[in-house]
């Protein structure tokens, strides 16, 4: 696994069965998302990801860093819910921190994957625990050591355990203790990023 | 989006909220109260086909609109909207260089934006301004 050495090319791959992930489940994700939320962050993850994927369409990016670059820019621009410079943040920060190499490694990616984690915590002054994305993008990033599936399967435990919590930051957090019993969306999706992660690099 | 365009060396206001109503309004009220005032304001509210919601696309050109060369106010309202000047701030190139999101409270600090930018103080001043809208309890 240490020799893993990603393309731009891969991380097309990736972006590409995120998009077609969030097509798959947009509908459970607003389920989820209507019982603590506002019920828009499947349809609106949706819009964004076809973004990415018309956009790295249109013009592949060269490095693996710019493919994130670009694919998080979209989010910002075309998501119009907190999921969009959330999910923005991870892949642009992620990408930033890949900088121009052309490939990377397994542990190159976990760095650059950490930065962006950091950076969405920093973003919405968040923590795991919260019942948000971190609860899943955390765990995933760390076991990102032991192998892709290990990550994958590490977010889905993640998003399943948020929910006991009661949330601490975002509109479901208006809820109270309401908010208990419910799966967190943000991190039910970010779990997908990762099961599409795993999914192409089979 | 809607709004006065640029004046040289005056700070811009952006209001940006879920709402493009919302934004428009305050932007009035703002203007309103602040009376003879130059400053530029312009309102980025809900989503380019007038949903509830935040758009990136719609606070660059906002911002863009306004600036004068003495730095760009971003006031916002809640959780996307927050989270999105936030991102562009930290991570984008969308913004011009000086924009500054302000902790201020929406409506409040929107007006003491507006009136104090109209005196041409710099943006330091304007963020306190606003910021101190924080501090006026009603009860």
């Amino acid at each position: 696994m240490s020799e893993t050495a990603l393309d731009a090319a891969f991380f097309v791959r990736w972006m590409t069965a995120v998009a077609a992930a969030v097509d798959r489940e947009a509908d459970h994700l607003t389920e989820l998302d209507s019982a603590i939320g506002d019920a828009d962050h499947g349809s609106n993850l949706k819009r964004g990801f076809t973004a990415v994927r018309t956009a790295l369409e249109k013009e592949p990016p060269a490095t693996p860093g710019a493919v994130l670059v670009t694919a998080g820019k979209t989010l910002v621009s075309t998501v119009g819910g907190a999921s969009g410079p959330l999910f923005g943040t991870l892949l642009r920060r992620t990408g930033k921190t890949l900088g121009d190499a052309e490939r990377v490694g397994l542990g190159e990616l976990r760095d650059g994957l950490r930065a962006g984690v950091d950076a969405v915590g920093q973003l919405g002054s968040s923590a795991p625990g919260d019942k948000t994305m971190l609860d899943a993008l955390d765990p995933a990033v760390t076991a990102l050591a032991d192998g892709f599936a290990a990550a994958a399967e590490a977010a889905g435990a993640g998003s399943r355990a948020t929910v006991p919590l009661q949330a601490r930051k975002g509109r479901a957090s208006y809820l109270g203790e309401r908010s208990i019993g419910h799966e967190d969306p943000g991190a039910a999706s970010s779990a997908l990023l990762f099961a599409a992660l795993a999914e192409v690099a089979r | 989006m809607t709004g006065r365009r640029a004046v040289a060396g005056t700070v811009g206001i952006v209001l940006v909220s879920h709402s493009g109503p919302v934004a428009e309004s305050v932007a009035a009220l703002a203007l309103g109260l602040a009376g003879g005032a130059q400053a530029p304001v312009a309102a980025a509210g809900g989503t380019p086909d007038g949903g509830l919601g935040t758009s990136a696309e719609l606070i660059a050109e906002a911002a863009r609109s306004v600036d004068g060369g003495a730095g760009v106010a971003l006031l916002v309202d809640l959780g996307s909207a927050v989270l999105t000047v936030k991102a562009m701030v930290a991570e984008g190139d969308e913004l011009p260089e000086s924009a500054r999101l302000v902790d201020a409270p929406f409506l409040e600090g929107a007006v003491a934006a507006v009136v104090t930018a109209s005196t041409g103080a710099d943006l330091t001043a304007v963020a306190t301004a606003a910021g101190e809208a924080y501090g006026y309890r009603k009860e």
